[in-house]
Parts: structure tokens; sequence; C-alpha cells
């Protein structure tokens, strides 16, 4: 049967946030025999449901005045709606900060078993999911006829578009009670920056930084490597720098080309949000710091002796 | 103002794992509260006190679903200074996110208090599940992975910021509500209660310690021992944990001596930059 995903769009365009969970929910199609059919939630999102039809076999768009905000109060209700209505079977999400917010609730309304910020797809209702921080690997099955799970983005890869171009399917949302929720406003981060979730380079500083201005450096090679800076939570808390900066457990999870850990000594929960990177780099000038143990190079030194020369130095290799 | 706290007790997460054989061992771990739901629980607090130490108005209940030494954990809650407690026989290993938000809402149906506050996710299993799904059961609004919390004076509804992908979000929610808290709700302005307080009281960005006298006190405290079969909750898991194993280990490289050897291996070996 049919495997549901959400799709988050702005009003013109699929977010890029939700390419990984296209590609999981293909997965999961192999072992459900079905399409894979995306819904699009929002106000006049009309261009948007086009442009995410590229991606899938079709695409059921509830497009209402009261839907514009990601209020898990309305969009729940109109995603278990979307699975009663075509009796999918699955229902997939990126595990960004909508997924993790809406689908859990989606899964109580369809009384479905749910697996969060899954890795893999093994079976129809079979997936791996990190627990303890990443310490361990756990292998979950969903008993339930219909599974609700999210897909961590770092480890599916984004979705390249379907051969065909799927149809859009207008539906009228359910009732929509948003219960009294309203969307105020968002406060967003305002950066010229690529994504931290999505960039090929991290440039990430830890508590060892000191304070605020000294990111600036960082700030810097980030900018050198066309990268996203990124902080461990300690340099957040210490208010170095804002919070969706930080990588790890309880921020985001990122796996780049080239991760770089700068004055940041790699506590478990950071590096559950940044191992699976390519190329770690950890410039720390305590040898026995944990993130050795993880970094395919590791020079012992102070950030201030390493940093403005390591910008100078690439700056050099760029030009020649 | 009437809050109700669940908390789980997870294994210490500075502790190192053994995996094997399928399976987490835990024989011989210590036990703590899950460091969100202590955040909730010091949150909770402060919407019942009108400045750190000061007069307290309201009521902090906190819940957990354990063995019977949870009793440990949840007196120390009440030593910080909840007011009662109530532990609710089980096991992990027969537990999953939807059967906790099911007994949990089985509390809220018998205490009715006006605002659930939780952590946004337990430290070992991951999930970020119970609060939505507790939500949802109830039928009531959510506001998951907090930085503030704002109750208005009135009581009926609440001002939240939430931690979200691409910065802060800010929300109304009507109460009764379930809030999920993420780490920064401990901040020194994050949490107040209209009615007690006004925009200029600031708290201890950390949750406080039990000190002598809470924990004196906390002996005499109310903790209530059920099963969730008094409480009218019935079917199993949804989710079957099939087994556990430890990820691959990450080959720690090699250190270079100097940032001209690190560029070069960049450039040239891993072919990076």
């Amino acid at each position: 049967m049919a495997t549901l995903v959400l799709l988050e769009t702005t009003a013109t365009n699929l977010r890029n946030s939700s390419l990984p969970a296209v590609t999981a929910a293909r997965e999961l199609a192999k072992h459900h025999g079905g399409p894979v059919v995306g819904v699009v939630i929002g106000t006049s999102v009309a261009a948007a449901a086009a442009d995410a039809a590229r991606f899938v076999d079709k695409v059921l768009c509830y497009d209402n005045a009261a839907l514009s905000a990601a209020l898990a109060e309305t969009w729940a209700p109109a995603l278990a709606a979307a699975v009663k209505e075509t009796g999918a079977t699955a229902l997939v999400a990126s595990a960004t900060s909508t997924g993790k917010d809406v689908l859990p609730r989606a899964a109580a309304l369809l009384g479905a078993g749910m697996a969060s910020d899954v890795v893999a797809v093994q079976g129809a209702k079979s997936f791996r999911r990190p627990t303890y921080a990443g310490n361990v690997l756990t292998d979950v099955e969903v008993t339930t006829a219909v599974v609700v799970c999210t897909a961590r983005q770092t480890e599916f890869a984004p979705a390249a578009p379907a051969a065909g171009v799927g149809a859009v399917e207008n539906k009228a949302a359910p009732s929509v009670d948003a219960l009294g929720s309203e969307f105020l406003a968002l406060h967003a981060t305002k950066s010229a920056r690529p994504d931290l979730t999505e960039a090929k380079v991290v440039v990430s500083g830890g508590r060892g930084m000191k304070e605020a201005a000294n990111f600036k450096a960082l700030e810097e090679l980030t900018d050198l490597l066309g990268g996203a800076l990124g902080a461990s939570r300690a340099a957040c808390d210490a208010g170095m720098v804002p919070n969706d900066l930080q990588v790890g457990q309880t921020g985001k999870v990122v796996a780049p080309e080239l991760y770089f850990a700068v004055a940041l000594s790699g506590a478990i929960q950071h590096l559950a949000g940044m191992k699976g990177s390519k190329v770690i780099v950890a410039i720390n000038k305590d040898p026995e710091a944990p993130i050795f143990q993880v970094a395919d190079y590791g020079l012992v030194a102070t950030w201030e002796s390493t940093v403005p020369q390591l910008i100078a130095e690439i700056k050099k290799v760029k030009a020649a | 103002m009437k809050i109700l706290v669940p908390c789980k007790r997870v294994p210490n997460p500075e502790l190192k794992l053994k995996v094997g054989g399928g399976a987490v061992e835990l024989a011989g771990t210590t036990w703590q509260v899950n460091p969100f739901d202590e955040y909730a629980v010091e949150s909770a607090l402060r919407l019942t006190e009108k400045n750190k130490g000061g007069e307290r108005s309201g009521e902090v209940v906190v819940v957990s679903i354990g063995p019977k030494d949870t009793a440990t954990q949840l007196r120390q809650l009440l030593a910080m200074g909840a007011d009662r407690g109530i532990l609710i026989a089980g096991d992990d290993a027969a537990l999953d996110a939807d059967l906790v938000a099911r007994t949990l809402k089985a509390v809220v149906e018998s205490e009715k208090p006006d605002v659930v506050v939780m952590g946004k996710q337990a430290v070992d299993g991951d999930d970020n599940q119970v609060g939505q799904l507790l939500a949802g059961y109830l039928g009531w609004p959510q506001a998951t992975f907090l930085s503030s919390l704002i109750l208005a004076a009135d009581g009926k509804s609440a001002t939240v910021e939430r931690e979200v992908d691409t910065g802060v979000e800010q929300r109304r929610v009507r109460l009764p509500a379930v809030a999920t808290v993420d780490l920064r709700i401990i901040g020194k302005k994050a949490v107040r209660n209209e009615a007690l307080s006004g925009p200029d009281v600031e708290w201890e960005d950390t949750q406080r310690l039990a000190s002598l006298k809470g924990i004196m006190a906390a002996k005499k405290k109310e903790l209530k021992e059920i099963t969730a079969e008094s409480l009218g909750v019935t079917g199993g898991m949804l989710v079957k944990t099939l087994r556990h194993e430890s990820p691959p280990v990450r080959k720690a490289g090699i250190k270079v001596a100097s940032v001209e050897e690190l560029v070069s291996k960049l450039r040239t070996e891993a072919k990076v930059i």
C-alpha cells in the first residue's frame, strides 16, 4: 500500500530538508509495494505542491488559510486523514523540528507505532535507530498495521527528481482546530552561510573559544571554505553563539565532508552529532581530549596559535 | 496552578555503555533523573514561585514509571522542592513511548493538572515522542522543545519560545497543554508565572540542588506507589525492540605536527580542500 511522506515547503518550493525523507519513503515503498505519495500542507502552496510533485508519484495538497503555520494541532489531523483516505501503510518525514513535533501526534491519532530518527530501513516495519546519544544502534519493529517514522537527514541521501512528475490532488482539510495554539513569530537566525545540516564543511568551536568575539576567527575560516559554523553545547550554553548552531545529541546532527572541531573536547553528546562526518580535524591544546579519538587529523595546539595560520595556509594553497 | 512533571530515570549518560549479545548491559550502572526532566522540574518549581526561594503558590507533582527503586530519583525531586510523587510500577523492557504516553494520559485524567511540563526526550531511548503522543491522546495543545515558558496572569494561556531548526519560534498556547522543554529552559529569564512575578524576576541559570532542609522535608512528602492496571491502562507495546549493538568504531587518525602538514594532508591525502 501507499507510503506517505510529509513534504515541507516554502511558498513556492520543496524544502531540501525533506529530500532525505523522500529517499526513506522510496526505500519503505519497496517493502510496502505501493506508490510514494507526498503530502504538502500550508496556505497558498499550489506552486510548492507542483515543485514537490517532481519527486513523488502523487501529491496530496492540503491548502487552507488556517494551515500556514506548522502547528502539530492542525497538521497531525491532516496527515492522519491522508493516511486513512489513501489506505497508506507508512508515514514518513525528515527528522526536522517540524517532523519531530508533528509525526508523533499523527501516530497517536492513528494508533500507530513510531520509530524516531531512523538511520536505516530494514524491512516493511523494521528500522535501525541510534539510542544512548548514538553510542548504541537499536533495531526496532513496529507492530501496527500503519508504521510511522522520522528519518535522520544525514543518513538518507537527498532524493533526485523522479522519472515522471506526479499529479497534484487538492484535498479539503479536515475541520481545522488549532486548539487555541497560535504562531506569533519566527526569529530566524540570519546567515548567508549554507544550512548547518547541508553544508559540505562545518567549523565548530567549543568551550575553549572562551568568548563570543573569538568566534570571529572561526567565522573567517568557515567563510573561506564556504562552510557553516557550528558549536558544542558548552559554547552555546556559555552564550558565545546562538543555540541553533549546536551540534550534538540535543542539537543538530551533521555529516559534512570536512568537520573542524576547534577548542572542543568532544563529549559523547557532541560526538553523537558529528561522528558521521567524512573527514574530522581536531585542534585542541589538550592531547587527551576525547575528540582526538575520532579525528582523522589531530593537531595539539591552542586555537590562537593555529587558526590564523590555518587561514593563511589555506588561502595559499587555494591560490596556488 | 497544578503542574504535572513526568520524569524518567536513565543510566548515567557519562558512563561508558557495554553492549553485548544484542543487549545493553545496565547491571551496575548508576541511575539518575533524565537531565531534560530535571530541567522540567526546575521550570515547574519556578512557575509556582514568586522568585528564587520566595513565596510559593501552586503544586508540582512528579510522576515516573519504573521499578521500585525509581523511588530514589523521585525522592531527589521532592527534595528539590516538588510537592508530591507518584511511582507507577513498570519495567523499561515492557514499555514503549506509546504505552508510557497512554499511562500518563490516565494520570493526567485523575490528577487534572493545569499544565504538563516534561523533558523533550530521554537521553537513553532518544525517542522524543512521549510529550507529543500524550498531547495527541488528550486532545490538548502541545508546545515542544521550549526555551522559554511564560504563563499568563489569568492561568489560561502561555507564551512560549521553541528551539526550531531555523531559529527560535514564538507561540501562544491555551491551557491545559503539554509542554516539553529543551536545555535553555533553565536560562535566567526563561520561565515565569505572570500571576506571581514581574518581568524583572531572574533565576540562576542552572537547576537547584536539594538543600539539607529539602532532603529532610522530602522524607515526609507523599510518594504514592500504584500500578498501571489501577489506572485502567490496557494493551501492549506498538514498537518492539529487537536488538542493540555498538556502532562501528571510528578509527582514530594521525596527529600532525604543524598547520602546514595539516593543510597539506587535507589537500593531497583527504582531498577535501
